[in-house]
């Protein structure tokens, strides 16, 4: 499977923009053993089953999907923190899949990231200012005495006080405490950071704080934020692109408001109308699809398409072909491949989606 | 208007600590009829959680200093000596938790959790509460539900894990529910998997539900009235439409202008400024002042009261309501 999405341009760049990150056919197994001494190999957790994926500078790619479909996988073997069973990853049109050592060392200089949880990301017992200065020192881009006035330009940059440079991580709040999280992943200057669920553990009043923070470093860097988040709000509003993981394999990449407005996979769409809307007219006009069933076991994923076990759409379908309780052949038979179903916007599905979920608002 | 099911009175839990009094629930006072779902939404620390924990009588005067008054089916429940308490808990008001994980026993089998508490409201032999149980398992739309009354917890999913939690509540048909972040740690498709549940199991038993969350997209959808917590006590309280269409409190004008929403394109999220206040040192007068871009004098000095304005819709502000009406349609509903 090859889509190439290089048509896609951004009002502000050149029109022949290579990539920041390229990633295909990745692939990430762990391995399932059985017995102590002599470890059988019994299978395989798909956690990534086959992806790929572009990130330009500049732009910020969300990944979004229900718990256990390999988005965060799929992040750390960007990131190298896994090593992928197979594929390719190119940063800067360089192959990053296999480097060791020094090299992937300074690789991690540009690519960076921001955790989940503020609470267990940061070690409780060292001052923030040295939480902030590690990179420099196992990077040695800093003078020795040069870093105390980095690390309190860095507070400043993110909206901490400078002057709390020797206080520990437990005497700030949980949005302070992903302010330093933030600080600390910017400190190397980075091209690229990852953003791994950064505001789901923070209450909505902090966590719009954080978000405008992102978008304002966004600006003044230039940086290019791949931002995985379950909450698809939040998703859509930070994301020039939104790109749906359902187990192990991307079902749908598009322009944020393209997604929104005309899904195309009938898992996004199913997705989309759960998100519950804080607006209780539309609320009401809303069709909500409830899936069925839980996300299936990727150590032995369906056949064909991923999703035909709880698609509502191929039940219809079969059901008005006149095998009600069934799906459609094609579903379970072959498996779809990602293609270009309108302007930028690619999606796996062998029938896609044709009517919208919500209504727009008449008033916008 | 009908007796209410629930009327809490002036509740204040206070909890001593070495640091100082910590007023997790400062003078709470609201009701609830039959049948009606209440949405209870609130930052973490505005009391949401304690002020429930108290109506269920597991915050207890060895812990706390309580006061004010619970009425429930004409009873004062904060009265009522721990036995009598018991009957009530678990049979006529019951709950469920934010983390399935946590508040399932992992020794013991689901369906053996379920039973032990309908038994121990209801005298009937171990088998008929064994089948009243797999009958629950059923009702919440568990799959083979003999089989997997026999599992333990760890054998279910999460979202599983919630309806097993659900079906142990209603087991014995309360006439209260109260679901303390009951889709928090849970995706999205099964949250609304969950929240249908609830909303068609409340119409089965006919029961009254309080919702509590933070998520203000769950209690636009699932609830008929509305009830904003900050610091310890209820900021704004109306009507579902009330609260979304024509809010009357700037922390509520907040809460809504710091989400994005799904609809419609926000170019910048305007999130209130500072961070929720200690509850041992509460800012006087308003507790919202220091982060209120309206603040004037009187904010400072005096406690702002909740007075309903239409007999229901209620906004603890001390602007007038010709600011809040202009500041409502000027800045606030312009802006979505």
């Amino acid at each position: 499977m090859s889509v190439e999405v290089n048509e896609r341009q951004e009002p502000a760049a050149s029109p022949a923009r290579e990539p920041l990150v390229r990633i295909q056919g990745v692939k990430k197994y762990f391995p399932i053993t059985q017995g102590i001494l002599f470890q059988r190999h019994i299978g395989d957790v798909r956690a990534v089953d086959g992806v790929d994926l572009e990130v330009y500078p500049g732009e910020t790619v969300g990944l979004v999907g229900e718990t256990g479909c390999g988005k965060s996988t799929l992040a750390r073997v960007i990131m190298r923190l896994f090593n992928p069973t197979a594929g390719q990853i190119w940063f800067e049109g360089r192959d990053i899949s296999s480097i060791k050592g020094r090299e992937l060392r300074d690789l991690r200089r540009d690519m960076q990231m921001v955790f989940q949880d503020p609470y267990a990301s940061l070690n409780p017992r060292k001052t923030v200012g040295s939480i902030i200065a590690d990179p420099f020192e196992l990077h040695k881009t800093v003078a020795k005495d040069k870093i105390k006035g980095e690390v309190q330009q860095l507070m400043e940059l993110v909206g901490l006080n400078p002057e709390h440079y020797n206080r520990y991580p437990h005497e700030f709040s949980g949005g302070q405490r992903q302010r330093i999280g933030v600080a600390r992943s910017l400190a190397l200057r980075p091209k690229l950071i990852v953003c791994d669920e950064p505001v789901s553990a923070l209450d909505v009043s902090v966590q719009a704080q954080i978000l405008n923070l992102l978008e304002d470093l966004q600006n003044e860097f230039n940086l290019t934020y791949l931002f995985i988040a379950h909450d698809l709000s939040v998703v859509k509003h930070v994301s020039d692109r939104v790109a749906v993981m359902y187990l192990g394999k991307i079902v749908e990449i598009a322009d944020g408001a393209d997604l929104y407005r005309e899904p195309k996979h009938p898992y996004t769409e199913a997705l989309l109308s759960a998100v519950p809307v804080a607006d209780p007219n539309m609320a009401r006009r809303k069709k909500q699809i409830i899936l069925e069933g839980d996300v299936p076991s990727p150590i032995d994923p369906p056949s064909g398409c991923r999703f035909h076990p709880r698609c509502p759409k191929s039940k219809s379908l079969a059901t008005q072909g006149g095998d009600s309780g069934g799906v459609m052949p094609m579903c379970t038979e072959q498996e779809p491949e990602l293609r270009e179903m309108a302007a930028k916007h690619i999606a796996a599905c062998h029938y896609p989606v044709e009517a919208r979920t919500i209504e727009p608002d008449p008033q916008t | 208007m009908p007796e209410p099911l629930l009327e809490v009175k002036d509740l204040r839990v206070h909890f001593p600590t070495d640091d100082g009094l910590v007023k997790a629930v400062d003078g709470v006072s609201f009701s609830i009829q039959p049948g009606e779902t209440l949405g209870i939404v609130g930052e973490s620390g505005s009391g949401k959680s304690v002020s429930s924990l108290t109506v269920m009588g597991l915050v207890t005067r060895k812990q706390a200093d309580i006061t004010g008054e619970v009425i429930f089916q004409g009873q004062d429940l904060l009265q009522l000596p721990v036995e009598e308490m018991r009957t009530i808990r678990g049979a006529k008001i019951s709950m469920i938790f934010q983390d399935p994980m946590t508040s399932l026993h992992p020794y013991y089998r689901v369906g053996d959790q379920i039973s032990e508490a309908i038994r121990e409201h209801r005298d009937i032999s171990k088998k008929e509460a064994f089948d009243q149980a797999v009958d629950m398992l059923d009702k919440v739309r568990i799959s083979q539900p003999k089989q997997r009354a026999r599992q333990y917890p760890h054998e279910f999913s999460g979202g599983m894990r919630q309806r097993a939690m659900i079906a142990m509540a209603l087991s014995l048909n309360p006439d209260l529910l109260i679901a303390d972040e009951p889709t928090t740690a849970l995706d999205v498709t099964v949250q609304a998997q969950i929240l249908d549940l609830i909303d068609k199991l409340k119409a089965e038993f006919n029961a009254a539900v309080i919702i509590i969350t933070h998520d203000l997209g769950v209690v636009a959808e699932h609830c008929d009235n509305i009830e904003v917590m900050y610091a310890g006590k209820i900021a704004e309280y109306g009507r579902t439409d009330d609260i979304y269409y024509g809010p009357h409190h700037p922390y509520t004008w907040g809460l809504l202008n710091s989400i994005p929403h799904l609809g419609t394109e926000t170019e910048r999220l305007n999130p209130i400024r500072g961070l929720p206040p200690s509850l041992i040192n509460v800012p006087p007068g308003c507790s919202f002042n220091p982060r209120c871009p309206y603040v004037f004098d009187r904010c400072v000095r005096d406690v702002p009261e909740l007075i309903p304005e239409d007999g229901h819709h209620a906004a603890a502000c001390h602007l007038s309501r010709e600011d809040k009406e202009r500041i409502l349609h000027e800045e606030v509903l312009a802006n979505r």
